[in-house]
């Protein structure tokens, strides 16, 4: 009897070890704010939940930047974090957040698109819980988030992912995907709220211009491209070609396919007048044949066995020993948007959206991301959010 | 709602689990099944993971 109690208290002084030692990690990831200095151009934040109701008090519920110019104009919506664990996109829209005046028009920035994906982890492909990215004043740490809502927000996941409203069958996991749960609805699953939400501040707000930043697997063919639907085509086509021209990269256009439904590009055209733009930059991290998913991979992009493919003409963008740094998607990012606002301008005047202060990808690439990231113990405390 | 009913269910099954864990008298391997097995439960209980 007595060994029996011992072995037992053994195996759960074991069991407790596990849980408090795996389960801490997780927990304190989950609580991590990132913190965010509004800048010069910042003139109110909100909460999604102001456009949705059901969102309040959930961890889908986010900080919406609005940057309004002193000439009136037109209204652009930059969305990132749609999926937490492509970071460019993230990045690319603090630097707005912490850089940009807007002259005219405009600008509503969500920088956690998906905050209960940023609050996410993948532990089981052995994803680092947080990044860093050096600055001039230290290190500025940020959660690295999963493709994923947490399901501690949204549970049960179903058998098949009903689409609303076309009804298309897609994976469950997609149900918990933002990406995916286009157009939205008021009273749908957690998820739908968040894109229904975003939908409302497009409509009420007569947004004109929608992008959604993320990143793709550069054995994806679409990659380092912007998608569009027909209707935004003609602005994606040159805005394309100018950055070729003047910026000197990449970033061709992919159309918005008709049949495929749930996608940013496709619903924010079909259910909103505004024009939508999905802008994918290559990122290593997320293929699957490569080393291990190390905090220095996901910043630098270097693998060798990404390099071996590159050589075999495996991969869908150009990649050699110098692989695909932060400084290059972040870049790319920012001069996409600049660019696209800058297209709309010219063809819709009255509707223009003049943004300064912004780095370009030549900025970015030369000086580093961290450049543009202020300190927030230095800054005016009421300039500081935490999300 | 429905997760509400979930967490129910999680709930259940941990108990089940450990009054099995406690009820184990010899087999050193089940106990350790058990443990194992509740792992999970209590993680989303706790809402950890």
């Amino acid at each position: 009897m007595r060994r029996n109690w011992t072995v037992k208290s053994l195996l759960l002084f074991f069991f407790l070890a596990l849980m408090i030692l795996g389960g801490l990690g997780l927990y304190q990831h989950r609580h991590f704010d990132i913190p965010i200095v509004a800048g010069p151009g910042v003139t109110r934040v909100v909460k999604l939940s102001d456009y949705a109701q059901g969102l309040k008090g959930t961890t889908a519920d986010t900080l919406v930047f609005i940057l309004e110019g002193k000439e009136e104009g037109g209204k652009a919506l930059i969305m990132s974090n749609t999926h937490a664990n492509e970071p460019e996109s993230l990045l690319a829209a603090l630097i707005m957040i912490e850089n940009a005046v807007v002259d005219r028009g405009t600008l509503i920035i969500i920088p956690q698109f998906n905050h209960s994906a940023s609050r996410n982890t993948k532990p089981g492909d052995g994803y680092p819980l947080y990044f860093d990215i050096p600055t001039e004043w230290g290190r500025k740490t940020f959660r690295m988030g999963n493709r994923d809502a947490s399901p501690l927000d949204q549970w049960p996941d179903p058998d098949v992912y009903i689409h609303y409203p076309e009804r298309q069958l897609l994976s469950f996991i997609d149900a918990r995907n933002t990406n995916r749960t286009w157009p939205g609805r008021p009273n749908g699953l957690l998820m739908e709220k968040v894109t229904f939400a975003a939908m409302e501040i497009m409509r009420r707000e007569k947004v004109d211009i929608a992008v959604d930043m993320h990143g793709a697997e550069t054995m994806f063919p679409v990659t380092n491209c912007i998608v569009a639907p027909e209707k935004s085509l003609r602005i994606a086509t040159m805005a394309a070609l100018t950055v070729k021209a003047r910026e000197g990269f990449d970033s061709h256009v992919e159309p918005s396919p008709v049949g495929f439904r749930g996608l940013s590009h496709r619903e924010i055209g079909d259910y909103a007048e505004t024009l939508p733009f999905l802008l994918e930059a290559p990122i290593p991290f997320l293929d699957q044949p490569t080393g291990p998913k190390t905090e220095k991979f996901l910043l630098d992009g270097k693998d060798p066995f990404l390099l071996s493919l590159a050589h075999k003409k495996k991969l869908f963008v150009p990649y050699d020993e110098s692989g695909w740094p932060i400084s290059k998607r972040v870049g790319q990012h920012c001069s996409l948007i600049l660019e696209i606002l800058g297209q709309h301008a010219k063809k819709f005047p009255d509707r223009a959206v003049e943004v300064r202060g912004a780095p370009r990808y030549a900025d970015i690439v030369k000086n580093g991301v961290g450049y543009y990231f202020h300190d927030p113990a230095r800054a005016e405390k009421t300039k500081v959010y935490s999300n | 709602m429905v997760m509400i009913f979930y967490y129910f269910i999680s709930a259940f099954l941990a108990l089940l689990l450990l009054w099995n864990f406690i009820r184990e008298k010899k087999n050193v391997e089940d106990m350790a099944l058990y443990l194992l097995v509740l792992v999970p439960l209590i993680l989303r209980i706790l809402r950890v993971k």
